[in-house]
């Protein structure tokens, strides 16, 4: 599967960055009225704020390389602004595999039928979306492809095929080493996401953006239902000089401390 | 029907969200038939402690050592094929996250990532979990006939059931170690309590005016016991490290104690903080969106309310 000759001949960085269409930071959550479906009624869709990090660091590299950063997404039409977006930010191509997908398993399985000959040398996820916050992409991907993956980086190094990572782990972090190819989920801190300018937007419109039709996966998980938390009590005020009561009240009523 | 869990340790010694995971699996099989598994570079005392915790048997992988997700995982599949598990628990570590698809694509099983209670069995296997980053939660059901779940950090509390644990050695083929991930290093911060995991935090934000303020924050949450967070705008402007913001695209948590100082409250914050047992919010500007989800709060300029708060702690941790 891995072409070392390439490296040898300097030849392009390939480069595939999983993007996921999420609501935006910003959007207040509402479902179906029998709790089975998100409803987008009013909600701006964005790129994932990691998926987004992962694009950038993705950018950066491949300038660096003179290589090609191709995104991906699973979904149904719907979902092309997102990757025209990205195409804007500096992708160099886009491919949608178009089918609504049912679950992280189900995403993983198309990602992995199409990247399975295309000799990337780097699969780049966010950690996680934010409307499942799943974090499976990465390792199903690594473990579908055969490839190494390393979850929840703040940093990604290269140096020709060694790639050079710093992975968060309770309480501090791990540096690691590991020969491309691999899979990598990309956290905060790996870079700073980019605003694409207007040339990028225009450039965006002429740049390839291929369907591709999904292939059969099994369906091993199902959505039943979706709510809400419920809304907490009246908040209890404390006077500001009166701090000590605070710690009481944590103390006796709450038993938090 | 046996369960099969990933026992995480740090230095020998078991790590709490692994005790969280080994007594969510003891509940959920009443007590029967509790498996765990473990890489080699561990000693006598580990199974002891698991014992004590309701394991009753642990499969050691002496061919298996420091942390790595292709071994990892593959010591866990094997290590469930030889107690014929049906369902792996995983603690929803960084680490447990990131071996747990790897093994549910081995077991060709479904995965639900960060349960927040035991599943329901009454019609088929249907579990919950987080969504929309805390704003919502959704109930998954699993149709595979293996299960693989994370569990939550800090939802289960850790509960003694002593049996006796046995341990049986074993070694992973050798074409599944697959040590390609190489570490090269490991930095801990000494004496810090890990966000993630930890039951008390003390988290601040832009109120603060600047990272030369902290020393409060930091002095509050020492005599605490409690571990430091943050806004986005305070790891954004480089006051704190990334890895201490909580929010929608930070880290979620679920502490049974978060105090909130000079933060307003925006919906990505609260999405990340919203399943905290007991919320505290201390704010100068009363309209602070964030008061409406506290439980208890105080409005009042942090410069002034937390030299007051520290006292109070020292007295209350002195009596």
């Amino acid at each position: 599967m891995l072409n070392f000759a390439r490296y040898k001949n300097n030849a392009l960085m390939k480069i595939l960055v999983c993007i996921s269409h999420v609501p935006d930071t910003t959007s207040k959550i509402n479902f179906s009225a029998d709790q089975k479906e998100f409803s987008s009624a009013g909600i701006q869709f964005v790129i994932n704020p990691y998926d987004e990090i992962a694009l950038t660091r993705a950018l950066e590299l491949s300038e660096a390389s003179a290589g090609t950063v191709t995104v991906i997404n699973v979904g149904d039409a719907t979902t092309e602004a997102t990757l025209r977006k990205a195409l804007a930010i500096g992708a160099t191509d886009a491919v949608r595999i178009d089918a609504a997908p049912r679950d992280a398993y189900f995403t993983a399985v198309q990602i992995a039928n199409y990247a399975k000959d295309q000799s990337f040398d780097l699969i780049l996820t966010g950690r996680e979306s934010i409307d499942y916050n799943g974090a499976q992409l990465c390792g199903m991907l690594g473990e579908l492809l055969s490839m190494p993956s390393v979850s929840v980086c703040k940093k990604l190094d290269l140096n020709g095929n060694d790639a050079t990572l710093e992975r968060e782990i309770e309480g501090g972090k791990e540096i690691l080493t590991c020969s491309l190819p691999m899979c990598i989920s990309a956290s905060e801190g790996m870079a700073e996401p980019r605003i694409p300018n207007m040339r990028g937007i225009m450039g965006a419109r002429s740049k390839p953006l291929n369907v591709v039709a999904a292939v059969a996966a099994d369906e091993l998980s199902k959505v039943q239902s979706y709510d809400k938390p419920k809304p907490r009590g009246q908040v209890k005020l404390i006077e500001a000089e009166k701090a000590t009561e605070l710690i009481d009240l944590l103390h006796n009523e709450a038993k938090v401390i | 029907m046996s369960v099969l869990i990933y026992l995480e340790h740090e230095n020998n010694s078991l790590k709490k969200s692994t005790l969280e995971a080994i007594s969510y699996a003891y509940a959920m099989n009443g007590g029967k038939d509790i498996f765990g598994v473990c890489p080699g570079n561990t000693d006598s005392s580990l199974a002891t402690v698991a014992g004590k915790h309701g394991l009753s048997k642990m499969y050691k992988a002496t061919n298996v050592n420091s942390f790595n997700a292709e071994s990892h995982s593959a010591m866990v599949s094997e290590a469930a094929a030889k107690c014929a598990a049906k369902t792996i628990v995983i603690p929803a570590s960084f680490s447990g996250k990131g071996i747990a698809p790897r093994v549910a694509i081995k077991l060709k099983a479904g995965y639900v990532d960060s349960v927040v209670a035991l599943p329901d069995t009454s019609n088929g296997f249907t579990v919950r979990t987080g969504a929309y980053s805390g704003k919502a939660f959704a109930d998954v059901s699993l149709l595979s006939e293996t299960k693989v779940l994370s569990v939550a950090a800090n939802v289960f509390s850790a509960k003694e059931n002593a049996v006796n644990c046995e341990v049986e050695e074993f070694s992973i083929a050798d074409s599944a170690l697959n040590n390609r991930v190489l570490i090269k290093e490991s930095i801990k911060a000494e004496g810090k309590i890990s966000l993630p995991e930890a039951e008390l935090v003390v988290s601040a934000g832009r109120g603060m005016k600047g990272p030369e303020n902290w020393g409060m924050i930091e002095e509050l949450a020492s005599l605490l016991g409690a571990a430091t967070a943050c806004s986005k705008p305070v790891s954004d402007a480089d006051w704190r490290p990334h890895s201490e913001h909580v929010g929608q695209t930070g880290i979620a948590i679920s502490p049974n104690l978060y105090i909130a100082i000079g933060i307003s409250g925006a919906i990505q914050h609260l999405a990340g903080v919203s399943s905290s047992k007991v919320i505290v919010v201390i704010n100068k500007d009363p309209e602070a969106p964030f008061f409406k989800a506290a439980d208890y709060g105080i409005v009042g300029d942090a410069f002034e309310v937390l030299p007051k708060l520290i006292d109070a702690v020292k007295k209350f941790k002195g009596a």
